[in-house]
């Protein structure tokens, strides 16, 4: 999902009123709800203001559902924001909505594409005209009559490139169109002669049972080919891997581990690498001048040390907040600044200069 | 009580627990981020997962119950494993799809050693991705100036939405889109509109939602932290102050359920810049009309100049909103020592004084307990702006079963619905008298809460309505022994402190007002910047920034700012609280009691502590409830209210308008504050859009 934002300040409209019949419909469906919980009709609220508004909602129109369901406008932007079926740029006259989803892609929802970014451009943007604008979405489930669209309210399904140039050619010039199938099916019967259901040995009983016999059937002439003794054969001359790597790296053992040699056989160190260890010599860290401090980086100190005024770092060598309860007089180590500040010097018979 | 074994432990827990909480009980760590207690449960981040035997998936433990386990086959108690191989491989299932999306950015990403996601997957990740695609990417959000973010980082556990929503009561924030594409977002990236937003960067697990202002500022292993208290409303919320050197770095909010739960309003967190800019370091006289340098013995020199030749009456003091107790109790005694009464640390003009009883000033129902009233009645106060916790406490008390809350006063805007039932004292006046229909709410509850702000006492007939709200509190028995509902909340984190050590002029003595208005010839300040004064009085001010007070000064001594001295604070509830030093004050400055130490010697009044351990055993011996830190000494109830109810007086008909004109600029700090003025600067543009 594309990073979306409100659209931009040029294009939103001053302001956002309801229409008469839609204001009805904003006082019908708060009215539903107990008072104080008129933010319940927010939805409702959004999507005639989306319709009123031709297919997308300005930023006006959500403040001004803000203020009728006294709702921070925050809230209403993150239902308008949380729903994919708000739209919150212009769409066009005609906003398609594709479907791109596994099975309309199986049945050519790529050809359709093509067509809709040829015709149309890039989607979410609308044409020069006006007319059009496009939008893949996820399953619309009307997989049985797939590649299908839905543009405004209707769906338009058993799309091929043909009838679907004709379908946006005869919507851009505004001839009528016939939503539902547009390859002449009725709606999702059989597309080819295939009468299924007027099969008579449906209603006679025939069929009862007959997946067991054709199994059974099948069993008995595979005995007659030899074909089941010949794949039990090769099975046990030449088995499937259990479980290919599919192409996918697999792990590798490390090069010289003890738990390798131990697997192997061997003793997970040998006596030769005991003794290197035991080599001082080698030792990486020098252990033999135990005692040596590291000399401090800096004379700047993190840790409970003394305090040193000095460098202006008063650090407390006990807890500076009393007991509840200690008279602070009481308190051990009372730290009260007289400690390291001399006290004012006064000489009262100079006089002021 | 619901038995349950967690990992072979068997505990007792309440039924309504979920599991990650059994879990906790019983001694085990659940890895989690979306999962906050103070916060509703979502669910959304599965790192929660835990194994129940019989279950045949793992379940995310924060959003099951302990009572929806069934229990074993003999009817055993329900067992989970928090630790075996199966919830290790699902967590760390988890913690790989979480880094899926998320960027390698740690070295430049200021959650860096603060991370949740990066300590988790210490334990739980993987070294290696098997990821190959491209990262999802998410453009960033401007979410005003508090607030960074860096969105390719979140996780979309939604901490930062349910903060804004149910604790800040503000809903600006939300998630649009969807699934992998979806982003945290405010309406079209406007600013946040609340006055707690940082909180939701502290409680973002991840490096999403950082502090803008102190972007790249530091690291969190290199600063030295300080527990401490904020002053810069009267509601004294715990934070902790992490400095580097000698700069304070920033302020975070520390865990304590009596005040501020683990939340902290902005002002509290980002004056930090404030703490450092326009400091007063030296010493300043003014010769000939303009301020000039001076050292310590000069400025005092000048002052005992002028006090020798002043007669006592004719010598005053005010104190402001940001001075500690010890500070106001040196300057008490120097005042005694020269036989001045006038004194005053009520520089908004109010006249609640310790004479009337201990009860009679503070917020006795405390604000733990405003989650107990069952009836709200707030006068002459805005509490969003003039003690944001406090209105988070309300807020939260009416999530929890919406009680009957009604506001006398300016309409504001609360975070949560109320009943408006009038401007001013009259109407709070018809409340008293049974001319509405709210009394016989108030009466009809068990605790209820009685909240008078400053809009109500700081006017002009402000004790005749303190009083008028005390005889409405024992009208409708707001006052037993086990609750008082008699509730003043304080704008002031020096109020109350000054008000128990008695810093209010004397008997015949002048008030902070007719001090500020000329009727004294020399007004020692002590960080008011808040009052007009007129000229002709000789100013000695004792503060840290080159606010208001400085400007109109003759001498200046500059003094520590709340983060550079110990000092005592007492909250609005009563509450005594200690801040620490987590730096040094700049320059020349010094703390204050220690100034004042030294000045009485230059007047010939010595006073009698060399050390601060010194001064608090004075101040202690004379006023021991301040030795309690942390606690709220038990004030005297129904008798003190009693004594204010009796007061009478006409209340007058003014309308109630609070103070706090801007909630980021209340003080001389917050003022010094860059990041407070662009905050300011905006939330006066969304009140403006809002009036449109």
């Amino acid at each position: 999902m594309a990073v979306r934002r409100l659209a931009p300040d040029d294009i939103q409209p001053k302001s956002f009123a309801f229409s008469p019949e839609n204001e009805i419909f904003a006082q019908e469906q708060i009215a539903k709800y107990p008072p104080g919980r008129q933010a319940s009709a927010v939805i409702p609220l959004l999507w005639r203001a989306q319709e009123q508004t031709g297919g997308w909602l300005p930023r006006k129109a959500i403040e001004a559902i803000a203020v009728r369901l006294d709702m921070p406008d925050i809230r209403v932007l993150e239902v308008a924001t949380f729903y994919t079926m708000f739209n919150l740029d212009p769409v066009g006259k005609h906003f398609i909505q594709f479907c791109g989803t596994t099975p309309c892609a199986l049945r050519g929802a790529g050809e359709i594409k093509k067509i809709l970014e040829r015709r149309v451009g890039e989607q979410s943007h609308v044409s020069a005209d006006g007319n059009f604008s496009w939008l893949e979405v996820e399953c619309l489930g009307a997989c049985c009559n797939a590649p299908m669209v839905q543009i405004n309210h209707d769906y338009y399904e058993d799309l091929a490139p043909e009838n679907f140039e004709k379908l946006l050619d005869d919507l851009a010039a505004g001839r009528p169109v016939k939503p539902g199938p547009q390859s002449g099916r009725r709606s999702s019967e059989p597309a080819d002669a295939v009468k299924t259901l007027t099969d008579p040995a449906l209603y006679d009983g025939s069929v009862v049972g007959a997946w067991r016999k054709r199994f059974e059937e099948e069993a008995i002439k595979a005995v007659e080919t030899g074909e089941a003794a010949n794949a039990t054969a090769t099975a046990a001359a030449n088995p499937k891997p259990a479980k290919p790597d599919a192409g996918r790296a697999i792990g590798t053992e490390s090069a010289d581990t003890p738990a390798k040699r131990v697997k192997e056989g061997d003793a997970p160190v040998s006596a030769a690498e005991r003794k290197d260890a035991a080599d001082q010599t080698r030792a990486s860290v020098d252990q033999t001048s135990k005692g040596a401090v590291p000399t401090p980086q800096s004379d700047k100190s993190y840790g409970a040390t003394p305090s040193k005024p000095g460098s202006g770092q008063a650090t407390p060598d006990a807890p500076t907040t009393p007991v509840a309860g200690t008279p602070p007089s009481d308190a051990p180590a009372r730290r009260d600044g007289s400690e390291s500040k001399p006290d004012v010097v006064v000489d009262p018979t100079k006089k002021p200069s | 009580m619901a038995k349950i074994i967690v990992d072979g432990v068997e505990v007792d827990v309440p039924p309504e627990f979920t599991l990650l909480q059994a879990a906790e009980a019983a001694g085990a760590e659940i890895p989690r981020f979306c999962f906050h207690e103070r916060l509703s449960i979502a669910g959304n981040c599965r790192m929660c997962l835990v194994e129940v035997k019989g279950a045949p998936k793992p379940v995310a433990s924060c959003a099951w119950g302990v009572r929806d386990c069934r229990p074993g086959p003999n009817g055993e108690p329900p067992e989970i494993l928090t630790k075996s191989s199966t919830v290790k491989k699902a967590r760390e299932g988890v913690m790989e799809f979480l880094l899926i999306n998320h960027p390698l950015d740690c070295p430049i990403c200021d959650q860096g050693g603060q991370c949740d996601l990066q300590d988790q997957a210490m334990a739980y990740g993987v070294d290696t991705s098997r990821y190959h695609e491209n990262k999802r990417a998410v453009p960033d959000k401007y979410l005003g100036p508090l607030i960074k973010t860096s969105m390719n980082r979140c996780i979309h556990c939604t901490r930062c939405i349910r903060f804004t929503t149910e604790v800040a009561g503000v809903e600006d924030l939300g998630a649009i889109w969807r699934g992998e594409d979806m982003e945290i977002t405010s309406y079209l990236e406007k600013a946040l509109g609340s006055e707690l937003q940082s909180n939701a960067a502290d409680l973002c697990p991840v490096g999403a939602l950082t502090h803008k202002p102190e972007a790249f500022h530091y690291r969190p292993w290199e600063l030295s932290k300080t527990d401490s208290v904020d002053v810069m409303d009267a509601v004294g919320s715990s934070i902790r102050v992490d400095s580097r050197g000698r700069e304070v770095m920033r302020i975070l909010p520390r865990v304590n359920e009596a005040v501020n739960e683990e939340w902290i309003t902005d002002k509290a967190r980002h004056i930090v810049d404030g703490l450092r800019l326009q400091r007063l370091d030296r010493p300043f006289v003014r010769v000939d009309g303009r301020l000039q340098v001076a050292t310590w013995p000069q400025a005092f020199a000048a002052i005992a100049e002028r006090v020798k030749g002043t007669h006592r009456n004719k010598i005053g003091a005010i104190a402001g909103d940001l001075a500690s107790v010890e500070d106001l109790f040196a300057l008490k005694s120097l005042m005694t020592a020269l036989g001045v009464a006038n004194i005053d640390a009520r520089q908004d003009g109010s006249q609640m004084s310790p004479a009337h009883g201990r009860a009679s000033y503070l917020f006795n129902a405390t604000i733990a307990g405003i989650e107990e009233a069952d009836a709200i009645l707030i006068v002459g106060s805005n509490p969003r702006i003039e003690a944001s916790l406090v209105n988070v406490r309300i807020r939260k008390r009416w999530r929890m079963a919406p009680p009957p809350i009604a506001l006398i006063g300016e309409r504001v805007d609360l975070t949560y619905p109320y009943a408006y039932l009038g401007a001013g004292a009259e109407t709070l006046a018809d409340v008293a008298a049974g001319r509405h229909s709210f009394l016989d709410t108030l009466k009809g509850a068990k605790r209820p809460l009685i909240i008078v702000g400053p809009g109500a006492y700081a006017g002009a007939n402000g004790l005749a309505v303190l009083s008028l709200a005390a005889q409405l509190a024992v009208t409708v028995g707001a006052v037993s022994d086990e609750w008082n509902g008699f509730s003043v909340l304080h704008t002031a984190a020096s109020r109350v402190g000054a008000l128990d050590l008695g810093f209010v002029p004397g008997e015949g003595a002048l008030s902070a007002r007719e001090m500020a208005d000329g009727a004294v010839e020399v007004l020692f300040n002590l960080g008011a910047d808040e009052v007009d004064i007129a000229p002709g009085a000789f100013v000695i001010y004792q503060g840290t920034h080159g606010d208001r007070g400085a400007h109109r000064a003759d001498v200046i001594l500059p003094g520590a700012t709340y983060t550079e001295k110990s000092g005592t604070y007492v909250n609005t509830e009563g509450r005594v609280q200690m801040a620490n030093r987590a730096a040094f004050a700049p320059g020349d400055a010094r703390e204050d009691w220690a100034i004042l130490r030294a000045l009485s010697d230059v007047l010939g009044h010595r006073l009698p502590f060399d050390s601060l351990a010194a001064l608090r055993q004075r101040l202690y011996a004379e006023h021991p409830h301040f030795a309690a830190i942390d606690s709220i000494a038990p004030s005297d109830g129904a008798a003190g209210l009693n004594a204010l109810a009796a007061l009478g007086g006409s209340p007058g008909r003014e309308a109630f308008t609070s103070p706090v004109k801007d909630f980021y600029l209340t003080n001389p700090i917050a003022r010094s504050s860059q990041v407070m003025a662009e905050c300011s600067a905006l939330a006066r543009n969304l009140r403006l859009e809002a009036a449109e």
